[in-house]
């Protein structure tokens, strides 16, 4: 397959995981948007890798992957926070940051 | 010394008695301000003469003499010194102004004496003498502007010198208005004429004159005319005349001065100063002419039949200076200058009897409360006899000479003019009716309380009032004082009114036609460049025209007899018959009204307007409130977008996010 | 070769499946699992793509550690069911339009760009791309300080999510069960763009 499909599917997988930010209000399934959109990039990067036939890419989306992990732990960390300081688990209710 | 060192003692003086009285003003004692302020007067007088003196020993082409004591600007075309020129006109005036100005500041050490405000007077008298004296003695229109505005600032603290009275203000704001008036079509002349010529002194522009204007040049007569709306406007005539009668709201010595004798003449000065601008624009001399000779009616008509001692003298010194207009416009120089001359002595002189009866009336001026005061007042009643027949033209008389001279002058031109000449016989008819209708009307018929007091030997008293209006006063500063004086009892009233009324018989001598031609004579070095120098009335003609003065006067002042004397009562019934003419006449041909509905309902207008739309609604509101309102709007509109709302944020990302990339579609393709 | 570009479609069309699950489902343990999906055909996308390290890298990771974290954690919150579209109504009416614009956009930059190179296959690249050798020999050479922030990252996140995940004393009532007060949410959010 040429490399121009690939860039269009992860373009899709990108503005689906947009357009789930933007819906949703379970911050657990905004979190789960979020990745896709991550996975778009790293699906973009490799397929930008095989195209120059360079493995840096590929090294670049493996750092990605590590972030989106880091990234899981702590936001999955303050939902915990929140559910056991009994506050609702709905972004909209989170419109004041209170300390 | 020189003419000129003359010339500038003649400034300084009056300037060293202004600082004395002001500065000093609470070191004087009693009348010392009064004396000091005579004293400066007097010793302008004497430098007046000594500069006439000097000046006579040059032949007679050398009599323009120019010192420069400072240049104000000098730039590569234009050189502007304040200089002083010395030339038979300008001592002439500088002789008659300081000289009479002399006289009214004796009377008004008495006169004034008892008022709080007695050394700011004389201060304010100082000044305005040396403003007038400036006037005259520049030798460029920049230094008589700075006299003329200066004249215009005195005479405005002079006549609203009583400064609590309302109408003394009022009268004091309308003359500066008025003034104000006459000096911006005074300035743009000087524009005008600097523009076509070059030059701002008088010498340089009159030179330069027949060169940059053709005959009757546009740029000229409307030069001329902006020269002769100031004049008019300093010398009360049509259409600028309505300050003048108002302008009696000042003490009297002030109304000497400034309204018989100096301010109001600066205005026919300044068109004799202006000769050969005048015959080059004829319009404008013609124009001059016709103008002076309307107000010469116009004034001797109202002057028939106000009540207000002063205002009838008033009004006949706006009648007056129609015939000085006239006789300059005319070109007869040397006749209107002689009018002015002998209108300065009997008009003064007029002027002080007047105080002394005001003084008598315990302030009162309404004639229809005076009579009777011939036998209280003999000095009075003997002077302002002289000064009534030297106005009315009585055969011998000053005025008798004077007057019909100009008239001889204006028939002799022929044409349009003897319109003018006729008209000026028949406003004489009237002059001479008005003035012995006060003289009957003061001093005959039976006396009056105050003047019964008087012959027992005190001098009456009342409340201290508004003579105008009725309201009651307090005789602190900035109303009359509470003595009245009264010529009988006043030892400098006195001498200052007998040399006037000895000039005002004698004062003819100097151009007595076919006899004496001094006047003529001495004015001829200014003059002699005029067109009309060597045109003058025969002897004949102008015998003729003495003699029909002389019957003209003698029979209107027999009419007057007839009326108040014999059958009293008929003026009444007169009134009553003609009561639309009365009524037009006595509400000074509704000019008063007509300024009023023409040009200050419309400012009031404009400024009530101007504070409600323009300065609340528009400025205050529109601009002002409009830009706080945007502001506002638009710090609320940024308050709503920090939300707290994670939501909003993110579509803000995604929307900037496909803006950008957008950005980049179009940039590179 | 007709056998990949099946290959591709068919996990195309999963990964699509498993984003549009994960967006449109209304109980997050299912979108969890949608992703899962999604994850799976992603990584048959990198196979494709000659990355195989990086496919297997995704399967144990992503799929496996951290999708398996996530589960625990819905499982734990409970997570209720929720309409989809927001109750304030422009931004679920414009969030999708505007994201669809993004993609919009990015379709047109990739189908017109001027890249030749994007229209083949892709370089020639000999059998050792994307292997663990190539990977390991990048990571240790060419990309050392990422290699090393990378790591660093992953310790400030776990002592990050110990220190989240700490009870503080004084701060829990006795015996009360967590999660969220039951009273309805109260009017606070007067302010909406």
């Amino acid at each position: 397959m040429d490399v121009v499909w690939f860039l269009v599917l992860s373009a899709f997988i990108f503005v689906i995981g947009a357009g789930g930010v933007l819906t949703r209000r379970n911050p657990l399934v905004v979190l789960l948007c979020l990745e896709l959109m991550l996975n778009a990039g790293n699906l973009a990067l490799i397929a930008f890798a095989r195209m120059h036939g360079d493995g840096s890419g590929q090294i670049f989306a493996l750092i990605v992957m590590v972030i989106a992990a880091c990234e899981v732990v702590i936001g999955l960390g303050i939902i915990v926070a929140m559910y056991r300081n009994r506050l609702p688990i709905d972004i909209d209710e989170m419109s004041e940051l209170r300390g | 010394m020189s003419a000129t060192s003359f010339g500038w003692l003649v400034l300084v003086f009056p300037v060293v008695g202004l600082l004395i009285t002001s500065l000093g003003w609470r070191a004087l004692p009693g009348r010392s301000a009064g004396w000091i302020a005579s004293a400066a007067i007097l010793g302008s007088f004497l430098s007046a003469i000594g500069a006439l003196v000097d000046m006579q020993d040059h032949p007679a082409e050398e009599r323009h003499l120019v010192d420069s004591a400072w240049t104000y600007a000098a730039t590569a075309d234009l050189e502007v010194d304040l200089a002083i020129l010395i030339d038979p006109l300008s001592v002439f005036m500088c002789l008659v102004v300081a000289g009479v100005s002399f006289l009214i500041h004796v009377y008004s050490v008495a006169y004034m004496g008892g008022d709080r405000g007695y050394a700011r007077y004389f201060a304010y008298l100082n000044l305005f003498v040396f403003s007038m004296l400036l006037l005259v003695l520049a030798a460029n229109f920049v230094l008589l502007i700075v006299g003329w505005a200066f004249v215009g600032a005195a005479s405005y603290l002079l006549i609203s010198f009583w400064y609590r009275r309302g109408t003394a203000t009022a009268a004091g704001i309308k003359a500066f208005v008025m003034n104000v008036i006459g000096d911006v079509g005074l300035v743009i002349a000087a524009f005008l004429l600097l523009s076509e010529t070059g030059q701002l002194d008088y010498l340089g522009v009159f030179e330069e004159a027949p060169e940059a204007f053709g005959r009757n040049d546009g740029t000229l007569v409307a030069a001329c005319l902006l020269i002769l709306v100031g004049a008019f406007a300093k010398s009360a005539q049509l259409p600028l005349h309505t300050w003048l009668p108002d302008a009696m709201e000042g003490p009297t010595p002030v109304s000497a001065l400034i309204h018989a004798a100096t301010m109001v003449t600066a205005g026919v000065y300044l068109i004799a100063r202006c000769f050969p601008l005048f015959e080059l624009a004829p319009t404008a001399a013609d124009i001059s002419a016709v103008v002076g000779t309307a107000t010469l009616l116009m004034a001797a008509s109202i002057a028939l039949v106000v009540t207000d001692l002063k205002r009838v003298i008033a009004y006949s010194t706006m009648s007056q200076i129609g015939y000085m207009v006239l006789g300059v416009s005319v070109a007869a120089y040397g006749a209107g200058l002689f009018h002015l001359m002998t209108h300065a002595f009997f008009k003064a002189l007029l002027f002080m009897g007047a105080g002394s009866v005001i003084g008598a009336m315990a302030g009162a001026q309404d004639m229809d409360r005076m009579g009777g005061f011939r036998k209280a007042m003999p000095f009075t009643f003997v002077t302002f006899t002289i000064g009534a027949l030297a106005l009315a033209g009585f055969p011998l008389m000053s005025g008798f000479f004077s007057k019909d001279e100009v008239l001889a002058f204006t028939i002799d031109r022929g044409g349009g003019y003897l319109v003018l000449g006729i008209v000026g016989y028949l406003a004489a008819a009237l002059t001479a009716f008005y003035a012995f209708r006060m003289v009957f009307r003061v001093f005959f018929g039976e006396p009056v309380p105050e003047a019964r007091e008087l012959e027992r030997g005190h001098v009456a008293h009342g409340e201290p009032m508004n003579p105008a209006t009725g309201e009651p006063e307090d005789t602190d500063v900035g109303f009359p004082g509470p003595e009245h004086h009264v010529a009988e009892r006043s030892g400098p009233m006195k001498a200052a009114m007998a040399p006037l009324a000895l000039l005002a018989i004698v004062g003819g001598i100097v151009a007595v036609p076919g006899l004496t031609d001094t006047l003529e004579h001495f004015l001829e070095p200014t003059f002699e460049e005029s067109r009309f120098h060597d045109t003058a009335p025969t002897e004949g003609a102008e015998l003729i025209g003495l003699v029909i003065g002389a019957i003209i006067s003698i029979a209107s002042i027999g009419v007057a007899f007839l009326m108040y004397m014999r059958r009293r009562g008929i003026t009444l019934e007169l009134r009553d018959r003609f009561t639309a003419v009365h009524s037009f006449l006595s509400h000074k041909w509704y000019f008063d009204e007509l300024y009023d509905a023409g040009f200050v309902r419309p400012m009031a207008t404009a400024g009530s307007f101007g504070r409600r739309v323009v300065e609340t609604d528009f400025v205050q509101g529109f601009i002002v409130g409009g830009s706080t309102g945007i502001v506002r709007a638009g710090t609320s509109f940024a308050r709503a977008i920090q939300t707290g709302f994670l939501r909003a944020y993110a579509l803000l990302l995604v929307l900037g996010l496909a803006g950008l990339v957008l950005y980049f579609l179009i940039a590179s393709s | 070769m007709w056998f990949e570009q099946v290959l591709f479609f068919v996990a195309g069309i999963g990964a699509l499946a498993g984003a549009l699950g994960v967006v449109m489902l209304r109980n997050p343990f299912y979108s969890v699992l949608a992703l899962v999906v999604h994850l799976i055909a992603l990584a048959v996308l990198f196979l494709l793509l000659h990355a195989e390290f990086l496919a297997a890298g995704q399967i144990v990771v992503y799929a496996g550690a951290v999708m398996v974290l996530y589960l625990f954690v819905v499982a734990y919150i409970g997570g209720s069911d929720e309409p989809l579209a927001a109750e304030g109504g422009p931004l679920g009416v414009f969030g999708p339009l505007f994201a669809a614009a993004v993609g919009v956009e990015l379709c047109i930059a990739f189908v017109a760009s001027g890249l030749k190179a994007l229209g083949t296959r892709g370089a020639e690249i000999g059998t050792g791309f994307g292997a663990p050798e190539q990977i390991g020999e990048l990571l240790l050479t060419k990309w050392l300080v990422a290699f090393e922030t990378a790591s660093f990252l992953l310790l400030v996140a776990a002592v990050g999510a110990v220190v989240l995940a700490r009870r503080r004393r004084g701060l829990e009532e006795e015996g009360a069960a967590p999660g969220p007060r039951r009273e309805a949410p109260t009017e606070t959010l007067e302010v909406r763009v």
